[in-house]
This record gives structure tokens, C-alpha cells and sequence, in this order.
């Protein structure tokens, strides 16, 4: 039986947030065509589960589901992507443990964001979702379904592998 | 504080998921470290970077399109119900003209205003931030700190006064979500009264002087001042209410002056 009540609803609700979905799906993926396909698979089967949806942060949910999409694409078509040890992986220590700061300030968008794809995408998820949607620990970790240490964890250590990537990357060019 | 703990904790401070006390302690400690305040800056020119806006992907046009269609096919039924008369035929037909007629007509009847909504979801919103103790993410009385915090998390700077002098001293301020989209809630306090001061901008929508209503016990008065809609709620008395509504705006146009 079709529902215009729930089909309104869930255009009101979930929607709006297309960007939100479309934002993390194109970061996981780093691809456009494969992001809207992605998206699209998202926003279908948040329709079929928008009987469970309970009020609260329509965004927080539909990003819930564009994760665990992205994941079932990753795994059928770039299996290889997936760290699996991805705690027991060991950061590499840089020589010079505080870059300048003028270093940082020198990089452009487009080597931030070759530095942000060149991250696991474990790692990359928690910084989109921390500082592109400005969740906060406990969102990301209760969207994640991971334990609030390693959504800390992991954003410290991608954060520090952002500036190494960085200032590596801004000292080749000079 | 210690350079070790303060460079352990110094995500959580850069987050602003820190308490208070420990937020201090470690202002403190980067005031007095160049070490460490190095390492800060650090972390917040690469999020000032990452932030920008330049690395938002929009979703393009077409997509919208697309998700529509496809959560619209999805609604329609699957199967089509097997009916064995006409005789049925019709009386699912009456009965399903009866269903869409109340539909339509249900909705335009009973349907609150969007103000009245608004309202509510603002009177919920206050009463919520009471109840659950999060009525702070930063806990400031100093413009110039919680003014700030909201860079990065919100894409406008609403505009924060102090209004210590005039007996309304600023408390801190947090993120809320309202009218489908997240803005900024200050909070004041008057005596043992809480007001929270929910803002957020609305697109092309002239000056409007303010508007209140009183509300199961609460008191809320809105204006639209420069491109910003702003709620304040609170359990106070409607006229200190509506004092402390007039010495935002005056304080706004000043600092406009």
C-alpha cells in the first residue's frame, strides 16, 4: 500500500540532507559517478527503513546508512581499500615531529585533498564527518557504530598523517 | 598542566569536547609553552584549511532528481491486489475517494501555523537543553570566546553580545538543531532564569520588530534582524523578556554603527 503521508515525511526529513550524503559518499569513493550511485542506493534503502526511523537527527541517520552503503561498495568492487589491521598498522615517525607552521598555511585545496584521499578510508570518514559535517565524537561514534576512543584515536592519527603527508609533499615542491 | 597531558588532550580541546576546567588548564598551558602552542596552531591552520568550504562536494542537480524517482517508484505498491468483482472494485474505489478526500482536507483543517510549529520545536528545544544538562558546548562569559566556537560549525557567525552590564550575563553557547537546519543557541541568565537565544540566518526575509507569546508557562520573542531570525525563550517574565529582546537589538546596532 503506498503511504503519501511517509513518502512526504520522508521528503521533508531525509531529503534535505542530499548534499550530507552525496559529500561522504564522493569522499569514500573519491569518485563522482560512483557517489551518486552510491547516494542513490543510500536514499533507497533509507526509504525502506524509514519505518524505523524514531524523530532525532534526520542527517546523523541518513549518514548511518550512506556509511554502510559506501562499505558494501568498497568491499564488492575495491576490496583492497579496506585495511583490516588498521590498529595494529604503525604510524611512521617523522623527523621533524612540529612542522612550521607557515608550511601548513602554504597548502592549497587541491593538495589537501589529494593528502585527505591519500588516508585509510577509515581514517578519512572521521575527519569528513568531524570537520566537513561537524559532528562530534559521540555522533560519529554512535553513526560508526565504533567506541569513542578509537573515533578519538583515529582522528588524532589521521590528522597527524595529514600534516606529515603535507608538509612532505610542500618541501618536494619547494 | 603538563606538556604530555596537554598534547593528549589537545584534540579534544581543538574539538571543543573538553569540560571547562580542563579547557582553562590548557589555554593556560599554551599561553606559557611555545612548544605546544606551536603544535595547536598547527592543528588549527589544517582545520581552518579542511573547513574553508573548498572541499564540500555538492551533490549535483541531477541527483535530486534521481533519488526522487527512485524512492517515488518504490512507494508505489508492488503487487497489484487481486479483486474478484466490480462490485468490490467500486466500493474500494468510494472508499479509497473517502480516504483521499480526508487527505487532502485533514491537513489544511487541522494544520498549526508554521510559527506555531516553530514555536513548539523552540519551547522543546529549551526545555531539552534544561533537562539533559547540555545546556552549554562552550561555557564562556566572554563574547570573544564563544563567538568563535561556532567557526567551522555552523556556515554563518551569529552575532554574540555581552549583556553583563544590563543584568543578562552571557553564559556560553552551543549548537541546536531547528527548522530543519542547525543553528546557534546562546545563553543567557537572568537571576535563577535561563534564556536561550536560538539565531539562525533566513534567506532574503525583511526586518521584522519583535513578536511575543506567551506558551505552557514560557515566554518567547521573535525578530528578524538583518538576514537573522532570533527566538529567545525563557521561564523569565514576559517584560524582562522582552528588555532583554531590545538590548540585543540595540547592542546589535550598535556594533553595527
Amino acid at each position: 500500500m503506498p503511504e503519501p503521508n511517509r513518502l512526504a515525511r520522508f521528503e521533508q526529513v531525509v531529503l534535505p540532507h542530499l548534499d550530507a550524503a552525496y559529500n561522504l559518499a564522493r569522499w569514500l569513493t573519491r569518485n563522482d559517478h560512483d557517489a551518486e550511485d552510491v547516494a542513490q542506493e543510500a536514499y533507497l534503502r533509507a526509504f525502506k527503513f524509514f519505518g524505523g526511523f524514531h524523530g532525532g537527527d534526520g542527517r546523523s541517520w541518513l549518514l548511518a546508512i550512506v556509511r554502510n552503503t559506501c562499505y558494501t561498495w568498497l568491499q564488492q568492487n575495491r576490496r583492497r581499500e579496506l585495511t583490516t589491521d588498521l590498529e595494529e598498522t604503525p604510524d611512521i615517525e617523522s623527523q621533524e615531529p612540529n612542522p612550521e607552521t607557515a608550511l601548513l598555511q602554504s597548502v592549497d585545496h587541491q593538495m589537501l585533498r589529494q593528502a585527505l584521499e591519500a588516508l585509510p578510508v577509515e581514517f578519512r570518514e572521521v575527519v569528513i564527518l568531524r570537520e566537513l559535517e561537524g559532528l562530534s565524537y559521540k555522533e560519529i561514534a554512535d553513526l560508526a557504530g565504533l567506541p569513542l576512543g578509537t573515533v578519538m584515536s583515529r582522528l588524532a592519527r589521521a590528522r597527524k598523517r595529514l600534516q606529515q603527508y603535507l608538509t612532505g609533499q610542500v618541501d618536494k615542491e619547494a | 598542566m603538563g606538556c604530555q597531558v596537554t598534547q593528549d588532550l589537545m584534540q579534544g580541546y581543538l574539538d571543543g569536547e573538553l569540560d571547562l576546567v580542563r579547557n582553562l588548564e590548557i589555554e593556560r598551558h599554551l599561553q606559557d609553552c611555545q612548544a605546544c602552542s606551536r603544535v595547536f596552531q598547527n592543528h588549527q591552520t589544517l582545520r581552518c584549511a579542511i573547513t574553508s568550504g573548498a572541499l564540500y562536494y555538492q551533490a549535483p542537480a541531477n541527483l535530486r532528481k534521481r533519488v526522487l524517482s527512485t524512492v517515488r517508484k518504490a512507494n508505489k505498491p508492488e503487487t497489484i491486489p487481486r479483486l474478484r468483482s466490480w462490485r468490490w472494485l467500486s466500493v474500494g474505489a468510494s472508499l479509497a475517494a473517502v480516504a483521499l478526500l480526508a487527505w487532502i482536507l485533514a491537513p489544511l483543517l487541522i494544520r498549526p501555523s508554521a510559527d506555531d510549529l516553530l514555536a513548539q520545536e523552540i519551547i522543546s528545544a529549551h526545555v531539552r537543553s534544561l533537562m539533559a544538562s547540555h545546556l552549554n558546548d562552550v561555557s564562556s562569559s566572554d563574547q570573544h570566546t564563544v563567538k568563535p566556537w561556532f567557526n567551522g560549525k555552523l556556515d554563518f557567525s551569529p552575532p554574540v553580545a555581552d549583556l553583563a552590564d544590563q543584568g543578562f550575563p552571557l553564559v556560553g553557547g552551543r549548537l541546536d538543531y531547528l527548522a530543519n537546519r542547525p543553528v546557534a543557541a546562546l545563553v543567557y541568565q537572568r537571576r535563577q532564569h535561563f534564556i536561550n537565544l536560538f539565531i539562525w540566518p533566513v534567506a532574503a526575509a525583511p526586518d521584522t520588530d519583535q513578536k511575543t507569546s506567551p506558551r505552557q508557562g514560557y515566554h518567547l520573542v521573535h525578530w528578524t534582524k538583518s538576514g537573522m531570525t532570533h527566538w529567545a525563550v525563557s521561564d523569565l517574565n514576559q517584560r524582562e523578556l522582552q528588555e532583554f529582546a531590545r538590548q540585543i537589538q540595540s547592542q546589535a546596532a550598535g556594533a553595527a554603527r
